[in-house]
């Protein structure tokens, strides 16, 4: 720990699987600097070791897809599925995303501090989102647990089909997924809440959001139910 | 049966048709059962081998050599998956079957020198433990997903769609959502679970192109990349899995079994195992890689015949689903008693979504399944394996092959117009192959 050095790997001259071989056989404690990603896939994915990664560049599908130990730092845009099954950990992207951010992911925490494209957190199985500005349509769809903060917007069918995940929202929601519901701000949500925007750095207040979650009237099947 | 001969059933209205109106009539929700596709369908019955002649020469009976084993999966460098026999166990998910089921048939395939392969729902380390080549599903649900498991598999297959539900995704009822199963897949206990029918994070073969590579990259390209999907359209999928990067395509006919789903659609969509081989074949021949990228079959077979057509129409090796849970113990006459208590009987059994199986098998009661024990289940499934292995030998010895994968489509003949069509070899008797 406590490494002064930091490994510079150029994707314009080596490539992803230099990159990520790299990374998996990297000591706890190692900086990298990732330069030139040029929308390149699959940058930093399956990362287990203690260690930091800060890429410089717009990066495309899947960036620290499967991360479990350490933080990744985009400083860009991410494509689809950043962050998906993310395991525990940090992962930062200091643009905006495109669809099924954080997709699945199971622990860890995953800071957008722009604008997401579809399905946000979509299948969510207990990591944390927090998300500077806005979500696009079926954010949340069938997340099972873990906690999607929005600071801004969210699009149409938020939290579809939604199972025990809690999804925070500070701006205007287009229009709520099966079995969403708006639920009750309770303290030890307002709590969490400032806890989640604290650990992504961000300054606004719970009391600003409005909380949404399953009305779980999907989990069984019944002749009443409308699919 | 009316013993009145007077009285007469119909045959568009026949009395399961009559008894399902009436079961919907009186529940207002579709069937789910499980099983697969138990409607009269062209399927390896069809097809006869030529055996061999004067113009093919015959090897001897238990005495000449006859190979049964393949490699799945060294096309992008991985370590293929080594198999003795070209008879692997298809991917059920533990939740689906109980632990005790799931250990048993990785002790089989493991006696039987094959592999099995994990499900919805996660690896157990039961089945990693006793599963010597252990292939991981990567399903769109990701219930269980988790990158060590990856790590730990023989292989990946990425599953697209199932033989019995192309286009669905799964269903496991509240009844076998244990605590267990509830704590792998993350969800509330007892709920009426729903698997989605399509990946969270990728659409199209554009897209599975870069998760195929971020597999690759997850496992550092150590271990091979199926891709299995459910028959319907076999040769755009199968050219589409070969594009985007798959060692080996699985492809599951319309017989294929399920746990649990729709009655409409197991007997509705999918077109039958038969049917779908050639057209797999014809885009591996198209792009120069059948044989190089494998393909692995299942949906509906049951023996070594089956076996061996399946090869010889062009297929590496075959799967198993329903087969080993029946060789498990599943549908037992010796079980008569407590089927009829469920409403059913040995032979009819597809309640598998009840979690009521007696057989200890499809349910995750705990006095049920410790009815089943994996030692002995192992050592059933091991025998029936072989059972097939040496079925499938002595068909290819008879057509003069050392090795089974040498059978072709010229080794056989089919038993009707329909089977001629599908399967693409003439129908017996004559050189004439319907629409070729």
């Amino acid at each position: 720990m406590g490494t002064v050095t930091e490994i510079v790997i150029d994707l314009a001259a080596t490539g992803v699987r230099t990159l990520n071989a790299a990374l998996h056989e990297a000591a706890d404690g190692e900086s990298f600097q990732v330069l030139h990603p040029q929308g390149a896939h699959n940058v930093a994915v399956g990362i287990t070791r203690e260690v930091s990664v800060e890429v410089d560049g717009h990066v495309g599908y899947f960036a620290a897809g499967m991360h479990q130990r350490g933080d990744v730092t985009i400083n860009g845009n991410a494509g689809p599925g950043v962050a998906e099954n993310m395991m525990s950990g940090r992962v930062h992207v200091t643009g905006d995303v495109s669809q099924s951010a954080g997709a699945t992911a199971v622990g860890g925490l995953l800071v957008v501090d722009g604008s997401t494209g579809a399905r946000c957190g979509i299948a969510l199985r207990g990591a944390d989102i927090v998300v500077g500005g806005d979500v696009g349509h079926v954010t949340g769809f069938m997340a099972q647990a873990g906690r999607i903060v929005i600071c801004g917007d969210a699009g149409d069918a938020l939290g579809d089909s939604i199972y025990e995940a809690r999804i925070y929202v500070r701006g205007s929601v287009a229009s709520l997924g099966a079995d969403c519901i708006e639920k009750p701000m309770r303290p030890e949500h307002l709590t969490e809440l400032a806890e989640l925007l604290a650990a992504a750095g961000r300054t606004e207040s719970p009391d600003e959001f409005r909380r949404y979650g399953s009305a779980r009237k999907l989990y069984h099947f019944d002749h009443d139910n409308e699919y | 049966m009316s013993e009145n001969p007077a009285l007469r059933a119909s045959a568009t209205f026949d009395r399961a048709t009559i008894a399902e109106i009436q079961r919907a009539a009186e529940t207002g929700i579709y069937r789910i059962r499980g099983w697969g596709a138990k409607r009269p369908l062209p399927h390896f019955d069809d097809l006869l081998f030529l055996g061999a002649s004067m113009s093919r020469y015959p090897l001897e009976g238990y005495r000449e050599r006859c190979d049964t084993d393949v490699k799945l999966g060294g096309r992008h460098g991985a370590v293929p998956v080594h198999l003795e026999i070209p008879i692997t166990i298809a991917g059920m998910s533990f939740g689906a079957l109980s632990a005790n089921a799931k250990e048993a048939l990785g002790r089989g395939a493991t006696i039987a020198g094959t592999s099995t392969t994990t499900g919805d729902g996660g690896m157990t380390p039961e089945e990693r433990e006793h599963s010597e080549r252990l292939v991981y599903q990567y399903l769109p649900s990701r219930y269980g997903m988790n990158p060590d498991d990856l790590r730990r598999a023989d292989a990946i297959e990425i599953v697209l769609g199932q033989g019995a539900k192309p286009g669905g995704g799964g269903l496991l009822l509240g009844q076998k959502i244990s605590e267990r199963v509830a704590a792998m897949r993350t969800l509330p206990q007892g709920i009426d679970q729903r698997s989605p029918s399509r990946h969270p994070d990728w659409t199209g073969p554009d897209d599975l192109t870069i998760k195929i590579a971020e597999l690759r990259e997850v496992t550092d390209g150590r271990i091979p990349i199926f891709v299995k999907i459910g028959a319907s359209r076999p040769y755009y999928d199968t050219s589409l899995a070969v594009k985007a990067g798959a060692d080996v395509v699985v492809l599951d006919g319309m017989q294929g079994g399920t746990a649990a789903t729709q009655d409409v659609f197991i007997e509705n969509v999918g077109i039958p195992t038969l049917a779908a081989i050639p057209q797999a074949v014809e885009a591996l021949q198209e792009l120069g890689v059948h044989r190089e990228v494998q393909l692995v079959v299942s949906g509906g077979i049951r023996t070594g015949a089956d076996v061996a057509k399946a090869l010889a129409l062009g297929a590496d090796a075959v799967s198993i689903g329903t087969a080993a849970l029946i060789a498990l113990g599943d549908n037992s006459p010796a079980l008569a008693d407590e089927y009829a208590k469920l409403g059913s009987a040995p032979g009819y059994y597809d309640d598998f979504q009840a979690g009521l199986d007696p057989a200890g098998i499809t349910t995750q009661d705990p006095e049920l399944t410790a009815r089943l024990d994996p030692v002995e289940g192992g050592r059933r499934v091991a025998n029936y394996l072989r059972v097939l292995a040496m079925e499938a030998q002595t068909i290819a010895r008879a057509c003069g092959k050392s090795h089974v994968l040498n059978l072709e489509p010229e080794d056989l003949v089919a038993l009707t117009l329909e089977s001629a069509a599908m399967a693409r070899v003439p129908l017996a008797g004559t050189s004439w192959i319907p629409g070729a």
